[in-house]
């Protein structure tokens, strides 16, 4: 029953911020290796063919 | 709740949509801030849009992989499935609720006095296929001669880049016009449906086809921000069940991947404070747990 109290009440739940971390990680890996210049390069173009076009 | 998250949205959308010189420029932006993840599906070819496509730009990366390999560059898209991780962990698919403005779209258009009709639950794998095979696997494996791969989402399916880039972009550029060809009208006839489709029925693209909302779906058991249920105090009224927009069975399955979190449910529904919000299992504007076992009074109860 007192554990059912403190459920109610709210325990912090780990896995967001497992998750979170694991994200975040996965971020700085990924900007390390230089992949926003290359998203940076996709993206000041017209993707004509991702929208359908030519 | 609903008219303030109508302005979120719009606030959103706005930001995500900041480059209103582009009908002088005629082009799309080409500044700093397209390093930035738009949360919600917002075409980075779109004329206005300041910030880059998650769902473009992991398909155009893997789609390059043995290209940029070749190249001594490590690029897997693990910056771009960071960010959407990061916005997965905090939000879920409340994303899909508050900041897609292909989501506001769908809800304006719902809001057209028709005939409404509901969508089958089983059509909401179709987004994790959409996700799985068109938006990962299809890049990674089907490669032309040189290596590299479309982004076959974007391409072939995505009425959000059709309606936002494809359109605004022939406006804009009439030379444009000689280049349409049948991939243009198909595309055009998948937006067509979809815009028809939510009219009659509530977000059907973000239910049954996005993979944005796919991911988001997959993350949403595990968000920092969510809705609770406190089960001693609801009375199964399956009230939440009439007011979902997303066809929620609230009390049933809290944590479905298809809550969006757009409060309809606390604040158009539930009349016994069974749902509350919570933030990393802490909950906030709390009520007072009911002790287990107790009923609530029949004075209480939903009148109906």
């Amino acid at each position: 029953m007192a554990s059912e109290r403190k459920k109610g009440r709210g325990q912090i739940r780990k896995a967001p911020f497992i998750l979170l971390t694991v994200s975040t990680l996965l971020w700085i890996v990924g900007a390390a290796s230089g992949e926003p210049s290359r998203v940076l390069e996709q993206a000041w173009q017209v993707c004509l063919s991702c929208i359908g076009i030519g | 709740m609903e008219f303030a998250r109508k302005w979120v949205q719009i606030l959103f959308g706005l930001l995500t949509n900041a480059n209103w010189a582009f009908p002088f420029t005629r082009s799309i932006y080409q500044g700093p801030l397209k390093v930035i993840c738009s949360p919600g599906l917002n075409c980075y070819s779109c004329p206005s849009s300041t910030t880059y496509c998650p769902v473009g730009s992991l398909q155009n990366i893997l789609g390059g992989i043995k290209i940029s390999l070749s190249n001594n560059q490590y690029f897997f898209g693990l910056s771009v499935i960071g960010a959407l991780g990061v916005l997965g962990a905090m939000f879920g698919r409340m994303i899909c609720g508050w900041a897609c403005p292909f989501g506001l779209i769908q809800e304006l258009l719902h809001k057209i006095p028709s005939r409404k009709f509901s969508i089958s639950r089983s059509l909401n794998y179709g987004k994790y296929a959409m996700l799985l095979v068109v938006v990962i696997l299809f890049p990674l494996i089907m490669v032309d001669e040189f290596g590299g791969s479309s982004p076959w989402f974007c391409k072939f399916i995505c009425p959000a880049g059709t309606l936002e880039a494809g359109l605004p972009m022939l406006l804009l550029q009439p030379n444009l016009t000689s280049t349409i060809g049948a991939l243009f009208y198909n595309k055009l006839a998948i937006l067509l449906s979809v815009l028809l489709w939510s009219v009659a029925a509530s977000r059907p693209f973000c239910r049954t086809l996005c993979p944005l909302g796919a991911f988001y779906g997959l993350m949403n058991r595990f968000r920092m921000v969510k809705l609770k249920l406190d089960e001693t105090r609801c009375t199964n009224c399956k009230a939440c069940h009439h007011v979902c927009p997303m066809g929620v069975k609230f009390n049933e399955n809290p944590d479905d991947p298809e809550c969006i979190s757009c409060l309809a449910c606390l604040h158009k529904a539930c009349k016994f404070e069974a749902i509350s919000i919570e933030i990393g299992g802490m909950p906030i504007a709390a009520t007072p747990a009911r002790p287990l076992g107790t009923n609530v009074p029949d004075s209480a109860k939903y009148p109906f």
